[in-house]
């Protein structure tokens, strides 16, 4: 079998060709913070939490495949830097409130706030005021707790087929939509399959009926389907 | 020449305040104001978020009583969802809010008060604190101290921490109780009851009827939430108010139709809103509510010693008190019929089942929450959409009821304790005390949002408008 060998953080490693350095990293048990990939979803480099540098260039692991001979840092300090910038913009974009979020406890956003130690925002928020959409019998969406991960939509296409999620509009307006932005309860598209409640990093998409702190999901769910398929 | 005296901060009470006192050409008091100057907004930004969140939202309305907020909040829910919780649901937030009154009174009474009646009124600002009352009764503060910590345990066990627990949800609560808490509640109310009647002694030996007519004494209504037979309730019951002389005025009323008998009255000069009673109008409609107000119009409390207690207390009066400083008595009185309620329920063994929440989707687009916080009644009211997302909220909540009566016990002390000009530290003490009797909590009171309309009028002495500043 044809391998290659790279060196992450110092550390010299072997890996297969065409895997992914966020790959390399997690398969030789290296920590690299990640929030729009999902195991088992197509990647898409969304959000940018997994940069790393190679050759003094900051890329984004998921999508950056490992090559022989490659140097890349993890840790550097103008990664961190970079990092917690990129999630202090995130949460400027929304209204991540905690004390009240249902999410709150086992929300990968918050998650990553402790982990990169985000202390405070620097950057002046912005407040959106989006339409709570609870026209769906079982689920809602907050958009104003959106990310824009996109893992609902690679979810709703690439496993359950039905792609009822997609996004519209572009940069400070874009957000993730329901058929043709239809309510979330008139999308005929939708199968009620809840995978993109489970796969929600935030509390964007919930249950209803989760009060704070209630909802924990099961963001595993697309790696053991996929996985069960792939045996099939 | 007139003159202006401020008190500012206005404390040991729970959020900021300002007091002004007008006096009139010979240095005697003319008028007083009680300004309560925090703007909040909760009503507004409630708008637009899910009914599941409420509770968890509105208990950040205080960091004092938040679990008063939490359980007015989710019965508003409840009522929304259409639902009878299950029994233990209800056992177990009563339970809770028992802990509420036990921690919140033990903390109005030996951190806040005590230390003005029990050190003296004219004793040294510095020490005139929880810290001053260590040093001189080290033995009382002690027991104070563990008293508060008990409360704040249940609160703690029940809900998962001590503030802002999010455990009572639409429909029920989340947890039940477990075999070990169960027995640590046990174990420690012993010790609770002790303290409490020792303190109650104290109160008794120290403070006869008179002595407690030092924060003035005057007539109002009162209000409450009372049982079938007219017993104290904190949680369930219907509205009842009472005339200073303990006559009826309503009973039996129906709280999810509070709005048929209280209306909230604004004023320019403060941002908390004054509810009275409408068929006396504003503001002649106004009525106290917290310890006092329960107390007087309840006929018991429906244990035996909180009940002998309260007969003893009882004979020293008719039968309502309107001495101010009697707010302090009865908050005792509570505490020790909370730990009765608690024993009661502890003795259930009804209090351990884990059928604790009633599951529903949005059965009615209206809902009322109402129960008796440690301050007085809490009234949370919410109409929501066909998807359960909140079209309106309206709070009002205990201090606010008691703002007419906050008003007025400002102004008849000061009137009791400043002459010809005369004004010194330890009486703009007492007049802070007559609020702080009332243990109001200012933070969770003012929920008003955006620019507050404003119309300010310059009157001279002849009652000639001199002078009018609008703004809306």
């Amino acid at each position: 079998m044809e391998t290659i060998t790279l060196t992450i953080d110092g550390r010299t490693i072997t890996a297969a060709p065409g895997q992914s350095i966020l790959e390399v990293a997690e398969a030789n048990g290296i920590r690299i913070p990640t929030l729009c990939h999902l195991e088992g979803l197509s990647d898409v480099g969304a959000c940018r939490l997994c940069i790393v540098e190679v050759a003094g260039q900051l890329v984004p692991s998921c999508t950056t495949q490992a090559v022989d001979g490659a140097d890349i840092k993890t840790q550097t300090d103008t990664i961190k830097v970079h990092r917690r910038m990129i999630l202090e913009l995130l949460f400027a974009e929304g209204n991540h409130v905690c004390s009240f979020c249902a999410s709150s406890g086992g929300c990968e956003l918050q998650d990553l706030a402790c982990e990169l130690e985000m202390h405070s925002v620097t950057v002046p928020y912005s407040y959106p005021r989006n339409r709570i959409d609870a026209t769906h019998p079982w689920f809602l969406i907050d958009r104003d707790r959106c990310v824009l991960c996109g893992r609902c939509v690679r979810t709703c296409a690439e496993v359950e087929g039905a792609h009822t999620w997609g996004f519209a509009e572009r940069g400070s307006s874009a957000r993730v939509i329901t058929d043709l932005a239809a309510d979330w309860g008139e999308a005929e598209s939708c199968t009620s399959c809840g995978k993109c409640v489970e796969v929600c990093p935030t509390g964007a998409i919930v249950l209803k009926g989760a009060s704070n702190a209630e909802m924990r999901k099961d963001s595993d769910l697309v790696a053991r389907l996929t996985e069960r398929r792939d045996h099939e | 020449m007139e003159k202006q005296v401020h008190i500012e901060p206005v404390t040991r009470i729970e959020g900021h305040a300002k007091i002004t006192v007008f006096l009139d050409d010979v240095g005697d008091v003319k008028d007083t104001q009680f300004h309560v100057t925090e703007l909040r907004g909760f009503e507004q930004f409630c708008e637009g978020r899910t009914l599941w969140e409420m509770p968890g939202l509105t208990a950040r309305i205080c960091g004092i009583c938040p679990v008063s907020h939490i359980l007015a909040s989710a019965k508003a829910t409840d009522a929304i969802l259409a639902v009878r919780i299950p029994k233990t649901g209800e056992m177990l937030r009563r339970l809770m809010n028992l802990g509420q009154f036990i921690q919140s009174h033990a903390l109005s009474f030996f951190y806040l008060s005590a230390p003005d009646f029990l050190l003296g009124w004219d004793s040294d600002p510095a020490l005139r604190n929880v810290v001053g009352l260590v040093q001189a009764n080290p033995d009382l503060a002690r027991k104070g101290v563990r008293l508060r910590a008990f409360g704040q345990e249940v609160i703690s066990r029940l809900g998962g921490k001590r503030i802002h627990p999010s455990w009572a949800v639409p429909g029920g609560v989340n947890a039940p109780l477990t075999q070990e808490d169960h027995q640590w509640f046990l174990e420690n109310l012993p010790e609770c009851k002790d303290t409490i009647l020792e303190t109650i002694d104290l109160f008794k030996s120290s403070f006869d009827c008179e002595a407690r007519g030092v924060l003035g004494e005057f007539t109002s209504m009162y209000m409450g939430l009372v049982a079938p037979g007219g017993k104290w309730e904190h949680y369930e019951g219907l509205i009842r108010i009472v005339e200073q002389d303990g006559t009826v005025v309503v009973d039996g009323h129906d709280p999810s139709r509070y709005f048929d008998i209280i209306h909230e009255a604004s004023e320019p000069w403060t941002y908390l809103k004054f509810p009275h009673y409408v068929p006396r109008g504003y503001p002649d409609g106004m009525y106290r509510v917290g310890p006092l107000g329960r107390v007087n119009v309840c006929e018991n409390f429906g244990t035996p010693e909180a009940d002998a207690a309260l007969e003893e207390f009882r004979t020293t009066i008719s039968r309502c008190s309107g001495k101010v400083f009697d707010y302090h008595y009865t908050r005792l009185l509570e505490i020790l019929a909370s730990i009765e309620r608690m024993e009661v329920l502890l003795a259930d063994e009804r209090i351990l089942d884990t059928r604790i929440r009633a599951e529903a989707g949005i059965n009615e687009l209206e809902g009322v929450g109402i129960h008796e916080a440690p301050r007085g009644t809490l009234i949370h009211h919410y109409v929501v959409d066909e998807n359960g997302i909140i079209e309106k909220a309206n709070f009002i909540v205990s201090t606010g009821h008691n703002n007419l009566a906050m008003n007025m016990a400002v102004n008849q002390i000061a009137k009791m304790y400043i002459s010809k000009g005369n004004v010194t530290e330890g009486i703009l003490n007492r007049i802070e005390g007559g609020i702080r009797a009332y243990d109001p909590c200012l933070s969770c009171s003012v929920h008003a949002v955006g620019q507050m309309p404003i119309d300010l009028s310059i009157v001279d002495a002849d009652g000639q408008l001199q002078r009018r500043i609008t703004q809306d």
